[in-house]
């Protein structure tokens, strides 16, 4: 599918999950919200790549 | 203040059409007389072709309605005998600024390339537009050309027929029939034509209401488009305000679904909501008020049979992006050259088959572009609502989201790309804002600028490049133009191809390309655009 990275491909995961969790410490619910839209819209420029863009919304709207 | 909307300007005159003992027959009668049908008329006039437009009413729109218009109607109206008078009354606009909230969070330019006769787009007031082109109707009148509008003559009821179209009209003074060889219907979004003909008009129904008003008022603000999201004045919904001549402003509020329109009208509700957006001290009077809705819908097919549907009665779009009245004006560009050919019997009355192919193709682009704004600017959802706005958040920081923002992707032609009028682009190394199907760009000459040259007929374009001054294919005669490459026309033209021939249509389509001449394939290229070779 495209060239969507599925394996692992994050150094030291667990450091990136607490930071990502500690972005969101003392947020409500709609602050937390946003910061994940922001997140979400910064790192699909970062990709860019259409067709892996694509790939990753058929991947996440298939896994829930 | 004596209103330019309340003169009749076609006033109800006795033909003796109505006093025939049986239907006289007509070869094209436009019904409606607003931008489009006005348009049309005026551009079939001019390459004399007889032509009678019928209008319910003898007036030009009641209030300002359709405000922006885009260089390519400039350029049409160009064409029409009109676009400077247009650029002379109206305001010239090229910038347009975005907040959200009390920040501005972005500022765009529509016109990055220069060289350009018309500014990206005007705003002008719907009844000036009416009002030059029914003074151009009777320039053209004046002129001995074969151009009628009949004011108060209310079309009641259509029939098909084979070769022609029957037509029942009422008047002050009673009714009366008319045949027509071709009948275009440019009676607007309510079209009583379709009605009549019980043709569907269904699509997407938005459920919003927006204020509409326009005030007068001495103010500073520049002659840019400015558009909120959610501002402190509006909570929770949108706004736009947008500069006219004589110091009228427009300024559109949205309202949200569940509202009293006939409560939300009176000036008693609209002047505290536009005091809170315009601040205290700002002295204005209110000169139009409206509320309207919208729906994104377009016919299936805008031809049917002898019947063409143009403008407003073909497709509907919202107003965010002014492909309105802009793509009405496209539409009869587009068909007014083919029907003249076909009348002549030029061109096989199927070339009529493409004018609904491109200018469906066209509704498509405009339905699609004016949607996904509308859903921008008015989320449908909590989720839709948060990526708006953290759109809008990161647009006010980084570069990367501005191409996001959508408060109206603003009209541009579109390009017929898949149109069967096109031959094969042979222009190896050829610009892609060129190729064919695109409409032409602009450039400026030694002395001029190029649309201006182009127009009415087919035309050889050479840059660089050799062919006879005339060519003479089925009945359709060939003018070359050839044009030292300036360096704006090697930009738009040439791209890194050395030398350049392009077939263009009368409404300054592009047709075909090559880099040199090549005597059959652009006799076949010709007889392609008229419809007689696939």
């Amino acid at each position: 599918m495209a060239n969507l990275k599925l394996s692992p491909n994050i150094a030291a995961a667990d450091d990136f999950y607490a930071e990502l969790l500690a972005a969101h410490e003392g947020l409500g619910k709609d602050q937390s919200d946003a910061l994940n839209a922001r997140l979400l819209l910064i790192l699909s420029n970062h990709i860019g790549d259409r067709a892996v863009l694509s790939a990753a919304i058929e991947t996440a709207s298939n896994s829930g | 203040m004596s209103k330019i909307f309340e003169t009749p300007i076609y006033p109800y005159s006795r033909s003796d059409d109505q006093d025939a003992i049986s239907p006289r027959r007509k070869e094209i009668i436009i019904i409606g007389a607003g931008p489009v049908g006005l348009a049309a008329a005026i551009d079939l006039a001019q390459q004399n072709v007889p032509v009678l437009v019928l209008d319910d009413n003898d007036k030009v729109s009641f209030g300002s309605r359709a405000i922006c218009f885009s260089k390519r109607t400039l350029d049409i109206a160009d064409r029409l005998g009109c676009g400077q008078a247009l650029v002379d009354k109206g305001v010239q606009w090229d910038a347009g600024k975005v907040f959200f909230d009390d920040r501005q969070v972005y500022e765009f330019s529509l016109s990055p390339e220069t060289g350009h006769r018309h500014p990206a787009f005007i705003n002008l007031q719907q009844y000036y537009l009416e009002d030059y082109l029914v003074r151009r109707v009777r320039e053209l009148e004046t002129a001995g050309a074969p151009i009628e509008v009949r004011g108060r003559n209310r079309v009641s009821a259509i029939a098909q027929h084979d070769d022609h179209v029957t037509l029942e009209i009422d008047t002050p003074e009673g009714p009366y029939n008319l045949e027509s060889d071709w009948l275009i219907a440019c009676d607007g979004a309510g079209s009583p034509t379709r009605q009549m003909l019980s043709i569907d008009f269904v699509g997407r129904v938005f459920e919003d209401n927006f204020l509409i008003a326009d005030v007068v008022m001495e103010a500073d603000f520049p002659s840019e488009r400015w558009f909120w999201f959610d501002p402190p004045f509006n909570r929770g919904q949108s706004a736009l305000l947008h500069k006219q001549p004589d110091d009228v402003w427009r300024i559109d509020l949205q309202l949200g679904w569940d509202i009293d329109k006939e409560e939300e009208k009176k000036p008693e509700n609209v002047i505290p909501r536009l005091r809170a957006m315009l601040g205290d001290d700002v002295n204005f009077e209110l000169e139009w008020v409206s509320i309207y809705t919208f729906q994104c819908r377009r016919m299936d097919q805008f031809r049917h049979r002898r019947v063409i549907f143009a403008g407003d009665a073909s497709h509907q779009v919202s107003p965010f992006g002014a492909r309105g009245a802009n793509s009405g004006l496209q539409d009869t560009d587009n068909l007014c050259w083919k029907l003249k050919l076909v009348l002549d019997g030029t061109a096989p009355d199927t070339l009529l088959d493409s004018y609904d192919a491109e200018r469906v193709f066209g509704a498509d682009e405009n339905i699609l572009n004016s949607s996904r704004s509308t859903d921008f600017i008015t989320p449908k959802s909590e989720t839709s609502r948060l990526l708006r706005d953290a759109v809008l958040d990161l647009a006010e920081h980084h570069a990367f989201a501005r191409p996001l923002v959508n408060s109206g992707r603003l009209s541009v032609p579109c390009t017929y790309d898949a149109s069967p009028l096109n031959s094969p682009d042979d222009l190896t190394g050829g610009p892609d804002q060129t190729r064919p199907g695109a409409p032409c760009a602009d450039a400026p000459l030694e002395d001029g600028f190029l649309l201006n040259q182009l127009g009415d007929r087919f035309i050889l374009l050479s840059i660089n490049a050799d062919a006879p001054e005339t060519l003479s294919e089925s009945g359709i005669t060939v003018d070359r133009l050839a044009f030292p490459a300036t360096e704006a026309l090697l930009e738009r033209y040439l791209g890194t191809a050395g030398s350049a021939l392009y077939l263009i249509r009368p409404d300054q389509h592009v047709a075909a390309r090559w880099d040199t001449f090549d005597e059959p394939a652009i006799r076949a290229a010709i007889r392609r655009a008229i419809g007689r070779e696939n």
